[in-house]
């Protein structure tokens, strides 16, 4: 692996990509086994600095690095105590200081985990920064992709939901257009960058076409933050409009398959019934959450040769 | 021209030789030397002859031409001295080859009575340069009720404005451009309808798309712009745009200049030679309100530039100390600073668009002066010496060497400039 830290996938090399997504599915089969723990990184030290709430990304990520047996420390911050400022220098000299092989950052601000690698010498991983990226849940959507069709090139992707505020979105489109899939996104107008064409995108306003092109369709959380301030109307006129119901998949002959980032809030983007089929592989993704993110740990820090 | 060891009084004879005399406003453009002493010019002729005690400056291929104006500046005193002060400030400005800036209003307290404009005015007279204060529109820049627009202009005000918040409430921006008249100074407003802005970080565009932050489009920069040349129009009073970058504002400014409607705009040397993806690596410091946009919108204002609809530079220098910028990209302060680098950055820009090198120099003199009729002391014999000398062609490197602001935050520290002030003389003083 060439990158020395995993900011985003706009920048890292399709080779790094491929290689994080084909050494996952190794950590996968080791997450089947009885016994789950390696001892790839005995000794490193990883803090999980969040200032933003997550429960699934941090978890995934806290087994993820004791499965590789690192010293685990995590730190959590309320994003009100970012948004009152302190400072980004503060954060690192305390980083410095901790002497931390990698530092694994959920943050608000978009660019919060590209401006920490100018300042320490860890490892940094990005757990989400704002409304910029989310890069191992693209890798884990990507992998979940591979393992369902043995491939990603030349597949139809399509992204539908709230695209404008969404780092996952952002992340799969740069993760997938570079292994050479096509991705179309769905959504609100409103909630879809303007000139998101740029990105080498399509974009439809209509669900029922993306589900008649699409091979995949990843559903995105509609944000309940994002309700009752006049963005979106209303629940019932979002689900009629965008909504991944049962009836709308009933209508189209091909069996697509479903995904969903988590946490899901059935009967608003997806219906329960939905979720729970054979076409969604939402359990997958969980699972494969964990391996690519032990793959991205290998392979940052690791030092000596897998044992296969 | 290295440091501050430079900068002195005049005592006795200064004799500039082999300059070519550029002096827009007595239309003055010939080769000769300039004899100083003191403060004073007291020979403009071919070959004057050197004595042993002149002190010599060696003017070939330079320009000797009046001191620069600015017309918006930030100077941060009084209330945030750790940032900038008057003295700071000037001295950051005659390095810069400024003899004369306007600073705007947004100090603690906030500049928006005669008193606080009588306290700037004399603060600047132990500096190098002249400080024509730029008073609040409304108390307290709170948009609510008109300012003491006349007793400040009395005081010394050349022009009103609330800075960095715009006067959203239309009705007051239409009491300021009408009580304006009496005075016959022009009104500034901060350009940006808010809602719009809707927290945008940095220009909507590609880049911010990739990045991820919040965009500010163009539009929301014309909208508000087609709102005060409207008014300005029906009103018949007097508007100056500040700080113009996007293109749709550009149109809006020519269509109303077109109509003979008193409007007059600044572009800053940022916004006239950066793109936005200056921000591709979120460097705080190249954060500034209204964003850096896109290279469309950068060739647009160089067009408005060639073709008048932008009459000046002006640089918003604001400066901010280290803490205020070392922060994520949402925390951090908005603004850079820009004096010492504005003549450099600009005549990069402008002469490699084939802008006559007089014509950019008008941008800080001549043009600058008129929006706020302000006089200065033309280059004539008898006259008190007020000029700067440039090389227009010295190819250089900025660095924090060249800041005499006391803050250093500028994107475009290591780059390379083009053309330099070496020289500047003012009220007895010269920097060198």
């Amino acid at each position: 692996m060439e990158a020395k830290h995993l900011i985003g996938l706009e920048h890292l090399s399709i080779e790094d990509t491929a290689e994080i997504i084909d050494t996952g599915f190794i950590f996968r089969d080791i997450l089947e086994r009885p016994i789950k723990r390696i001892p790839t990184l005995t000794g490193k030290n990883i803090l999980n600095l969040f200032f933003e709430n997550s429960t699934r990304t941090k978890i995934s990520f806290e087994l993820a690095e004791k499965r590789l047996s690192a010293d685990v420390t995590n730190f959590s911050a309320s994003s009100s105590s970012v948004k009152k400022g302190e400072s980004l220098k503060d954060t690192i000299q305390n980083i410095h200081s901790m002497k931390m092989d990698c530092v694994v950052m959920r943050h608000p601000v978009p660019g919060s985990c590209y401006q920490l690698t100018n300042y320490v010498d860890s490892v940094v991983v990005n757990a989400g920064d704002g409304t910029h990226e989310h890069p191992t849940q693209a890798l884990l959507d990507m992998m979940s992709i591979k393992e369902k069709f043995g491939k990603i090139k030349g597949l139809n992707v399509g992204i539908v939901g709230d695209i404008l505020h969404s780092r996952v979105a952002l992340s799969n489109i740069f993760g997938l257009l570079k292994l050479g899939a096509k991705v179309r996104v769905c959504g609100p107008p409103h909630l879809i960058q303007r000139n998101i064409q740029e990105l080498g995108v399509s974009v439809t306003y209509d669900v029922d076409e993306l589900i008649e092109w699409a091979d995949v369709v990843n559903v995105l959380r509609i944000q309940r933050e994002r309700m009752g301030v006049g963005i979106i109307p209303s629940v019932r006129e979002y689900r009629d409009f965008f909504g991944i119901t049962r009836a709308r998949l009933k209508n189209h002959k091909k069996e697509i398959v479903i995904m969903h980032p988590g946490p899901i809030n059935r009967g608003v983007e997806i219906d329960s019934a939905v979720a729970d089929c054979d076409q969604a592989i939402i359990l997958n993704q969980v699972l494969n959450g964990v391996a690519v993110r032990m793959s991205v740990l290998y392979l940052l820090l690791g030092n000596n040769e897998l044992e296969k | 021209m290295s440091l501050k060891n430079n900068f002195r009084k005049i005592k006795g004879f200064i004799l500039l030789k082999n300059g070519q005399i550029y002096d827009p406003f007595i239309k003055v453009d010939k080769n000769a030397d300039v004899l100083i002493k003191d403060n004073t010019i007291i020979e403009i002729k071919k070959n004057i002859q050197a004595k042993s005690n002149y002190h010599i400056i060696d003017c070939k291929n330079n320009m000797i031409t009046n001191g620069f104006v600015d017309l918006h500046v930030h100077f941060r005193d009084p209330g945030f001295e750790f940032k900038e002060t008057i003295l700071s400030g000037a001295m950051s400005a005659f390095y810069g080859g400024y003899t004369r800036v306007c600073t705007m209003p947004n100090t603690n307290p906030i500049i928006d009575n005669p008193e606080l404009i009588d306290y700037v005015i004399k603060q600047s007279s132990k500096t190098p340069i002249y400080i024509h204060p730029i008073g609040a529109i409304t108390k307290g820049q709170k948009g609510l009720e008109l300012a003491e627009v006349g007793k400040m202009v009395s005081a010394g005000a050349v022009a009103i404005s609330d800075d960095g918040i715009p006067v959203s409430n239309s009705q007051i921006m239409r009491y300021a451009l009408e009580y304006s008249k009496k005075f016959n100074i022009p009104v500034i407003n901060h350009a940006e309808d808010l809602c719009l802005v809707n927290g945008g970080l940095m220009h909507e565009g590609k880049n911010s798309l990739k990045l991820g932050l919040n965009g500010n489009p163009g539009i929301a920069e014309a909208s508000m712009v087609f709102r005060d040349v409207s008014i300005t129009e029906y009103v018949d009073g007097r508007l100056h745009v500040p700080h113009i970058s996007s293109k749709e504002s550009v149109e809006i400014i020519r269509m109303y200049k077109s109509k003979g409607v008193k409007i007059s705009a600044e572009v800053t040397p940022h916004h006239l030679s950066l793109t936005d993806d200056i921000l591709l690596d979120y460097d705080t410091n190249a954060k500034v309100a209204p964003p850096i946009r896109s290279i469309e919108d950068k060739e647009s204002l160089i067009a408005a530039i060639i073709d008048g609809t932008i009459d000046c530079i002006a640089t918003d220098h604001a400066p901010h100390a280290i803490e205020d910028k070392e922060k994520n990209f949402e925390n951090a302060s908005c603004g850079m600073i820009g004096l010492e680098s504005a003549f450099g950055l600009v005549n990069k820009t402008l002469s490699e668009s084939e802008l006559p090198l007089r014509k950019i120099i008008d941008l800080f003199t001549i043009n600058p002066s008129k929006i706020f009729n302000i006089i200065p002391s033309v280059i004539k014999e008898g006259n008190k010496a007020e000029l700067n000398i440039i090389n227009p062609q010295k190819n250089w490197v900025f660095s924090t060497n060249n800041i005499y602001s006391k803050s250093f935050n500028s994107p475009i520290l290591g780059q390379r400039l083009k053309g330099q002030v070496i020289a500047t003389i003012n009220k007895g003083y010269i920097l060198d």
